[in-house]
């Protein structure tokens, strides 16, 4: 046969390649699919059976104070640590937001030069650095200070915040330059053209204009904080009491899970209850990631 | 050629999982051993003393609590489980399935932080303390100064025996949680006011140890029992171990190891005059047991 009409019939050697490079990266993603599918599905089974299999009432769940599942009759009240995650992530948040502007603001419009030389790059190294160091510092640190301050052991949902808010800063901020520097160079100019002056420019065009990308940053440095087991564990006094004040010992729910694993039996009331708070847990980031989604769709609109 | 290097990345993982499925399949050569993280470093230690002249073994050691070791056990996913409760005072755990060695005895001591002036607690004092009816050092003491409960997690060994022969049924004060009894003594020491509980190996002279009715907390007055807080650390096994588990149990007995226990401030249970059972009662040690 014609080796030319043999060569265009066949099927060529980079056909092959093509087909074999969609069948690799496809396979990758199945893999990461897969396993996200069985990780929401094994906290869901495991989490649901406290309800189903141990016949707890969710509403003793969500809203029950009262935390020991070993005691007889058994307490699931999940309320305590909920509260504690939510109120320690939304006041590291709100203390971490204005000083992550700021300091996004000043490496990014006021020195930029410096700000990408020296400034991004300890930042970067900052949001590195793992927990337990964070943790470390919380409990050779603030938990002293708080103690001479306030009273009491020092550890409580002041300090955790203390400490959540060291943590989600550099992720704030950094996530905040990247928002600044977005917004286009002729918003500045046209700014800056009208007579106003730098300041004015700042806070009036580039922060408008870039508010749905710290709306973004905010909220993953609260996914952050909310999901953060370790560091908190070890400054928050581990206490599943409502919080009453905020230098008297709490919980948050990552420190309830990391300490009831290891004590349970699969299959009991305290290790299904213990998947249970998993499960929120999980569905909470859930909810930060819609949340992040949404503010996304929000501002591509404008 | 490019896709080559691609499919070389894709096959590497699936060969070193299945590199690793083989490696557990190879039984007999070794062993692991789960469970609390109270009798681990002693098991470590003992381990390590015990490869010494044995090439080829492995034993690998791991922490995970009591109840991890409990149901690894019973699942028999490992050779031996280590547990500071009996298998009957865990729910969930059926305990005629398993084999119960009492390895050693540990004794349970509360630490006090060292600005309060106390030298002596009376049981009951000790049972108020964690019950809350007592808040206050002032009717102990006459100082003014609050009491801070340190608590160790919810399930963890030394808590539910602590709580078992101190509160006898009382319901515990809920209060702050600690994961390790290194971090509840370090908060002890720091916070005026605080008192938590430790085994003896984790007694240091940063905290006070007061007398309980006058008894001091030591390894002689466990073994007569004068001091009642004490437990049990426990090596559950299978009924039908392999012969691996069964000559390094053999080994967990021996003098060389009973030495290494008495080092740790734990108390090898041949040395006890005393024993007790699952629901707290107490006898003399049969002299032929020994």
């Amino acid at each position: 046969m014609d080796p030319i009409k043999e060569s265009l019939l066949k099927t060529s050697r980079k056909a092959k390649q093509e087909k074999i490079g969609k069948l690799v990266t496809f396979l990758c993603i199945l893999l990461i699919m897969v396993m996200v599918v069985a990780i929401i599905l094994f906290v869901s089974l495991k989490g649901l059976a406290t309800f189903v299999v141990n016949h707890v009432s969710p509403f003793d769940f969500f809203f029950g104070v009262n935390w020991n599942p070993s005691a007889k009759p058994p307490q699931v009240g999940a309320l305590p640590m909920f509260l504690g995650s939510f109120i320690v992530t939304v006041l590291a948040a709100i203390i971490a937001t204005p000083f992550a502007i700021g300091a996004a603001t000043f490496m990014t419009e006021i020195a930029p030069r410096t700000g990408k030389k020296f400034l991004q790059p300890v930042m970067e190294l900052l949001v590195g650095i793992p927990s337990v160091v964070y943790g470390f510092v919380g409990l050779a640190v603030f938990v002293p200070i708080t103690r001479h301050l306030f009273g009491g052991s020092g550890f409580g949902i002041f300090t955790a915040t203390l400490v959540l808010f060291l943590m989600v800063l550099p992720t704030i901020t950094s996530m905040t330059t990247d928002a600044l520097n977005s917004v286009p160079r002729n918003y500045r100019e046209s700014s800056l053209a009208l007579g106003a002056t730098q300041f004015q420019t700042i806070y009036k065009v580039v922060w408008r204009a870039a508010t749905p990308g710290i709306m973004t940053a905010v909220v993953f440095g609260m996914s952050r904080a909310f999901g953060e087991a370790l560091a908190v564990q070890m400054v928050i006094g581990n206490a599943a009491l409502m919080p009453t004040s905020l230098t008297s010992p709490a919980a948050t729910l990552t420190s309830i899970l990391t300490m009831g694993i290891g004590n349970s039996v699969s299959g009991t009331l305290e290790n299904n209850a213990i998947w249970s708070l998993a499960l929120l847990l999980l569905l909470m980031s859930l909810v930060f990631n819609l949340l992040v989604r949404w503010i996304g769709k929000r501002s591509s609109l404008k | 050629m490019k896709f080559k290097k691609f499919l070389v990345t894709l096959i590497f993982p699936f060969l070193a999982i299945s590199l690793c499925a083989c490696g557990i399949k190879i039984k007999g050569k070794q062993m692991t051993v789960v469970g609390s993280t109270a009798l681990q470093p002693l098991i470590e230690s003992a381990a390590e003393e015990y490869l010494k002249d044995r090439q080829g073994l492995f034993i690998n050691v791991q922490g995970g609590g009591s109840g991890t070791g409990l149901s690894e056990i019973q699942q028999g996913a490992v050779s031996m489980g280590m547990s500071d409760l009996y298998a009957q005072e865990k729910k969930g755990i059926k305990a005629d399935t398993l084999l119960d060695h009492r390895l050693l005895v540990t004794g349970i001591a509360p630490v006090v932080n060292k600005k309060v002036k106390v030298n002596n607690l009376t049981f009951k004092q000790l049972q108020q303390i964690f019950s809350g009816q007592i808040t206050n050092w002032h009717s102990i003491t006459g100082q003014d100064l609050p009491i801070v409960i340190v608590n160790r997690s919810n399930g963890s060994g030394t808590r539910f025996n602590f709580e078992k022969i101190v509160l006898k049924g009382n319901k515990p004060k809920p209060a702050q949680e600690q994961d390790s009894s290194g971090m509840a003594l370090s908060i002890v020491s720091s916070t005026p006011g605080a008192i938590s509980y430790v085994s003896f190996s984790y007694l240091k002279d940063t905290v006070l140890h007061p007398k309980v009715d006058g008894v001091a907390p030591t390894q002689d007055n466990v073994k007569t029992n004068r001091w009642k807080i004490w437990s049990y650390e426990h090596i559950y096994t299978q009924k039908n171990m392999d012969q691996t588990t069964k000559d390094f149990l053999k080994f967990l007995y021996s003098p060389k190891v009973s030495k290494l226990i008495s080092a740790m401030k734990y108390i090898p249970t041949n040395e006890m005059e005393v024993q007790r059972d699952f629901n707290g009662k107490i006898t003399p040690t049969n002299v032929e047991d020994k």
